[in-house]
């Protein structure tokens, strides 16, 4: 065996219990680092998830993300102008049927028409706001999770009734409606139409479930008051996390505003940066504590294996080789403890995920709790890294010992 | 071949490098009042001698062992080992000189307690890299049971006599086959028994051609030796040679 690994063995070993505690002090460090980052991780998956699902990865609606200049200001270049009222421009995207198809052409999904619409529901002297989006059953499937996200009827549903509307369960609950309740509609377009409830959706975003409502294409022209109008591309594509590209893309393409799910959720997604970095300084924090374990043995061994080191140096062993003693040493508690905590990191994950979650407002659900192999990694190389600080600093005093001094103090 | 054999005449026999030299050494503790330890120490020691460094306590036996194995360094002076200067070196060129060249007896036999006595002497020569596993193996267990302790090779320190850890010492000191061993009171902590035996067991060592320097305070012992140089106050006071 290697000089320096035998000695560093032979360390470790004849201090078994010492050595035990900074063990199960680094493997704690390891394990609820993994449990913690694992709990966070799937946590935010599942709330991003959530949030892939409960609208389609990318909407194309017939606004422009520059406003098109005035024609004044097109005629007037240099000048300043006040006052002018901006030219009218007819609402929708111009040729959906064509703009759709050219895009299903490359897009890798699928693309569906849809009329959105504000309106205020109104049910038994209740008011409430909501976005009307006006679908077709058969291409929505295709292009969000709402078939699944149905408590009550279904998509079809929308068939049965003349201006049949689904609304989210917390919008229904607001106004006191259920399925069959006949409610009012009133748009900004001045609109007012009776529509019965078929259905109830829940998609697990609270603003979502108050503030949404569904209607067939056809009803949803009725209620924005124009003809054939699709004011609104809803896309699904393959892989979500590749949706601003391609939104990028349509909206180089088509000139209409491409808005992908990222970003109409920038503001959740980078609350979740800063999650992120809570978690990691947490995690960080753990493992320092730990290696305080391993700085102690060591510390303890190079005080107590000072007439050693002596010895080691009068015979010719360098100063690195003595330091490399040490850290190895450390290492070999970093090591050791690493591995026993990814076994507890484990099996905390695994007792964590088995607790079932019961709540009036969802199923019964258990912790979402992600198994990354990189945790396990991550963990176990700040644990390596925090021991090897932690040994180098003692180590580095013990290779600096004057033997003759401890030659001396020992005759 | 006439030509060559009298340039071979004509050449001036070189004069021998002494294998330890020391030149206008002098060590100084600094401190409030610094200590002199050892002051103009000027020495040549060569090949195959058995020197003895006496003194009383404290005149700077020990300090000047140390110097010339370069285990400290002079304030003054400087420490030559086969001619090459040493006050220049680097740690790792010290140090690597004292694993090749140099084998150290201490007075407490300064084992390592949680390795076997066969580990303790194979340790230098793990250090140096020179043997395979089993050459030093088997050069460890060749060197003890010369010593008389073939029986205890799986054995730590702390279940061996005195005299038995001494022998051990020595043979961790031979172990890379140094060119001198320096022994610093090799007896001091012995029984006159084991005294005996280890001063037969250097004595073995110059008989085998090398070199020994070992501070005493046992005069009879020093008187035993080739050469005895006395220190007091940190000088020499005499140099003496038997041979």
């Amino acid at each position: 065996m290697n000089l320096v690994l035998q000695i560093a063995w032979t360390h470790v070993r004849s201090r078994a219990r010492q050595t035990g505690v900074a063990i199960a002090g680094v493997a704690v460090g390891v394990g609820f680092s993994v449990m913690m980052a694992g709990l966070m991780q799937g946590s935010q998956d599942d709330f991003i998830r959530q949030l892939v699902n409960a609208l389609p990865h990318i909407t194309v609606n017939d606004e422009r993300r520059n406003p098109p200049p005035q024609p004044a200001e097109q005629a007037y270049d240099a000048a300043q102008i006040h006052g002018l009222t901006p030219s009218v421009r007819r609402k929708g995207i111009k040729n959906p049927l064509a703009t759709m198809a050219a895009l299903e052409a490359w897009i890798p999904g699928a693309v569906a028409p849809s009329v959105k619409v504000q309106a205020i529901l109104r049910y038994a002297t209740r008011d409430v706001g909501a976005s009307i989006t006006g679908i077709d059953p058969r291409r929505e499937a295709r292009v969000s999770e709402l078939p699944n996200q149905m408590r009550q009827g279904t998509l079809s549903s929308l068939y049965t009734a003349t201006n049949a509307i689904i609304v989210g369960e917390r919008l229904a609950e607001k106004i006191g409606a259920r399925v069959g309740s006949n409610i009012t509609v009133q748009t900004s377009e001045g609109t007012q139409a009776s529509a019965q409830v078929v259905g109830l959706f829940r998609s697990g975003i609270a603003s979502v479930d108050e503030g949404s409502a569904y209607v067939l294409v056809r009803t949803g022209q009725v209620l924005a008051r124009q003809t054939g109008l699709v004011n609104e591309l809803r896309i699904r594509v393959g892989d979500p996390m590749e949706a601003r590209e391609v939104a990028s893309r349509i909206e180089r393409q088509t000139d209409y505003k491409s808005v992908s799910w990222q970003e109409a959720h920038e503001d959740l997604l980078s609350s979740l940066v800063i999650r992120n970095v809570i978690m990691y300084t947490i995690v960080g924090a753990i493992l320092l504590v730990a290696s305080f374990g391993t700085y102690n043995i060591i510390s303890t061994i190079t005080h107590e294996k000072a007439r050693d080191i002596a010895i080691l140096k009068s015979l010719g062993l360098n100063e690195r080789t003595v330091r490399s003693i040490f850290v190895v040493e450390a290492q070999m508690i970093g090591l050791a403890g690493a591995l026993v905590g990814f076994v507890l990191g484990y099996l905390l994950c695994i007792a964590l995920g088995s607790i079932e979650i019961k709540s009036p407002f969802m199923d019964i659900t258990h912790l979402p709790i992600a198994y990354k192999s990189w945790h396990y990694g991550v963990a176990g190389a700040v644990a390596l890294l925090s021991s090897f600080a932690a040994g180098y600093a003692p180590a580095r005093k013990a290779a600096r010992l004057h033997p003759v001094e401890i030659i001396r103090g020992a005759t | 071949m006439t030509e060559t054999r009298t340039s071979e005449i004509r050449e001036p026999k070189p004069a021998p490098v002494p294998l330890i030299e020391a030149r206008g050494v002098t060590r100084i503790l600094p401190g409030v009042v610094p200590t002199t330890l050892v002051r103009g120490i000027d020495l040549a020691i060569g090949d195959n001698e058995f020197v003895a460094i006496t003194g009383p306590s404290g005149s700077g036996k020990s300090s000047l062992l140390y110097l010339l194995g370069l285990l400290d360094l002079p304030t003054e002076g400087e420490v030559l080992i086969r001619g090459r200067a040493t006050a220049h070196m680097t740690e790792d060129e010290r140090a690597f000189t004292r694993l090749s060249m140099l084998g150290f007896v201490f007075q407490f036999h300064f084992l390592l307690q949680e390795f076997s006595i066969l580990d303790n002497v194979a340790l230098p020569m793990r250090a140096l890299g020179a043997r395979s596993e089993s050459d030093m193996r088997d050069r460890a267990r060749d060197l003890l049971s010369s010593l008389g302790l073939a029986d205890h090779l799986g054995k730590r320190p702390d279940q061996l006599s005195g005299g038995q850890r001494q022998r051990v010492a020595v043979a961790r000191a031979l172990a890379n086959e140094p060119a001198v061993i320096l022994a610093d009171e090799p007896t001091g902590s012995l029984d006159s028994k084991s005294s005996e035996q280890v001063f037969e067991l250097l004595k073995e060592i110059v008989d085998n051609g090398r070199t020994v320097v070992a501070v005493t305070h046992d005069i009879a012992l020093a008187e035993r030796m080739h050469r005895r140089i006395h220190l007091i106050d940190g000088e020499i006071d005499s140099d003496r040679s038997r041979r």
